[in-house]
């Protein structure tokens, strides 16, 4: 395909702009399993330096735990590398339908269904079960593949202010003459790290007379007392029609997401969902080692207890040196900074400091929101958050940030 | 009889706005000036369809349709002209 230099030169200017605007991204070398303590070679071509990592998903030190890795060892041997198929066609093996069944049995619902990532099963499950006859209403922080799943269904789609159940029953009322009607939320919010309040929501929908779809992608494993998710921290376990997650965070890191919920939403799924019908299937290398994570966290809440503690002396410790964080209790800890620049060069010098925390800059979080966004995990030890945190308090002096307001940060480094 | 641009202001703040958003007013580029997506017009498309009792076709209801209270409220004076 013709790419004259005219072409080459309009995206040459729109990359430039990203990058005067201060919100161009760089990409940093790991050379080393995820774990709390990894090997980071950044910029490109600079000496390999141990760090210690503070923005992994990998909140219950799953990522890379021998038997994990074990059990996908053996996965490889026992059912091979790829599958070369979707699902439906030759793409199933039994241990898929074993992981499903096991997931249905975890999360506390009727059936589940695989998926190539949970960014996969949100793209198809909206389109999967609902008509331009229905109503979507999700809360205006949704994540980024909620967003894109809605786009792509034909219902209409409202929008209530986040976590505004006043604002939900609103809506609900607005359109209650749609032949369907679903509510949609993350269980815990990716950027600001607090919860969906699903009693109150399951309470209005069963009111209107709406179907509830949460996506718990940074809460199955670990919220609630046994890790089932944010469901069970509410108490509303057998109450959400649909919940999405991942096995690319707390359940192992690899790849891999799922639909669980109603029988017949999650059959329709497995009838109509585009991901599912057209994308490769789980490759059993990873299915093996998703079993054993599951294996693990079933027989014993040591890790998602560890996780809670850790969380708490991590929230106190910020707290106390004076930094503004977002309130809540999960292992999402946003450190607010509201300025992109700032957030940069924060998430540099704590890299100095032997510190791997990364900045949150439009697009990912709104204008003026900027923020490191640090991340709890159960393989975390208490030295490694002493030694975090000894980091994070040399350099807010250094920037002068500890104890002051939103409005003083704002007005020595702009929003 | 209630002013059909201050509803319809009232309406943009108090479902789009939050406590500490720069004001609006009448000529406020809703939509092109980011205050809200055009995904969320729906509500207010319902929510003046219900008020004023009319049907605002989609295709009318299009962004630059709706990027301005202003705007808006040609749009909808149109609609309740057609009722006659």
């Amino acid at each position: 395909m013709a790419y004259p230099d005219a072409i080459r030169n309009l995206y040459q200017a729109q990359l430039k702009s990203i990058q005067d605007a201060g919100l161009f991204k760089q990409e940093r070398f790991i050379h080393s399993p995820q774990a709390a303590d990894i090997e980071v070679e950044f910029p490109a071509g600079a000496p390999v330096k141990k760090v210690i990592n503070m923005c992994s998903n990998n909140y219950l030190g799953m990522s890379s735990h021998p038997e994990v890795v074990r059990a996908a060892h053996e996965g490889l041997e026992k059912r091979g590398y790829g599958m070369s198929s979707v699902r439906f066609i030759c793409g199933t093996q039994d241990i898929h339908r074993e992981l499903e069944l096991r997931m249905t049995e975890f999360l506390g619902t009727e059936d589940t269904l695989l998926f190539p990532s949970c960014m996969d099963a949100n793209a198809g499950v909206f389109e999967a079960v609902l008509t331009k006859d229905d109503v979507m209403i999700s809360d205006r922080l949704v994540h980024a593949s909620l967003i894109d799943g809605i786009r792509l269904c034909s219902a209409m789609h409202d929008t209530f202010k986040h976590s505004d159940m006043a604002h939900l029953e609103e809506k609900l009322k607005l359109h209650a003459d749609k032949r369907l009607k679903m509510v949609i939320t993350d269980g815990v919010f990716s950027m600001d790290g607090d919860t969906a309040k699903l009693d109150e929501m399951v309470a209005l929908c069963d009111k209107h007379g709406a179907m509830i779809l949460v996506d718990d992608s940074h809460a199955s494993g670990f919220i609630g007392k046994t890790g089932r998710g944010t469901h069970e921290k509410y108490g509303v376990m057998g109450k959400i029609d649909i919940i999405t997650t991942t096995f690319g965070k707390a359940l192992g890191g690899a790849s891999g997401g799922c639909v669980s919920g109603r029988r017949e939403l999650v059959e329709m799924c497995r009838q109509r969902a585009r991901p599912y019908l057209f994308s490769n299937t789980i490759a059993p290398v990873v299915i093996s080692g998703v079993l054993k994570v599951m294996e693990i966290l079933s027989a014993s809440t040591e890790r998602r207890d560890k996780l809670e503690a850790n969380t708490a002396y991590w929230r106190k410790g910020l707290t106390e040196a004076g930094f503004i964080l977002k309130e809540g209790d999960t292992p999402i800890v946003p450190v607010m900074l509201f300025n992109a620049k700032l957030s940069q060069d924060f998430s540099r010098a704590l890299y100095e400091e032997g510190i791997y925390a990364i900045g949150f800059f439009f697009p990912v979080v709104p204008q003026g929101q900027a923020r490191i966004r640090t991340q709890i995990s159960a393989g975390h030890e208490i030295h490694h958050l002493d030694r975090a945190l000894e980091a994070f308090i040399k350099v807010g002096k250094k920037f002068n940030i500890l104890g002051k307001t939103k409005q003083e940060i704002v007005q020595m480094y702009g929003q | 009889m209630e002013n059909l641009k201050d509803v319809i202001l009232q309406y943009v703040i108090k479902e789009y706005l939050e406590e500490d958003s720069e004001p609006i007013d009448y000529r406020t580029p809703l939509i092109s000036g980011g205050i809200v997506d055009s995904f969320s017009m729906v509500s207010l498309k319902r929510f003046l369809e219900n008020k004023y009792n009319i049907q605002i076709p989609d295709e009318k209801a299009t962004p630059e349709a709706f990027d301005s209270v202003n705007k808006i409220a040609s749009l909808v004076e149109e609609f309740i002209g057609r009722k006659g």
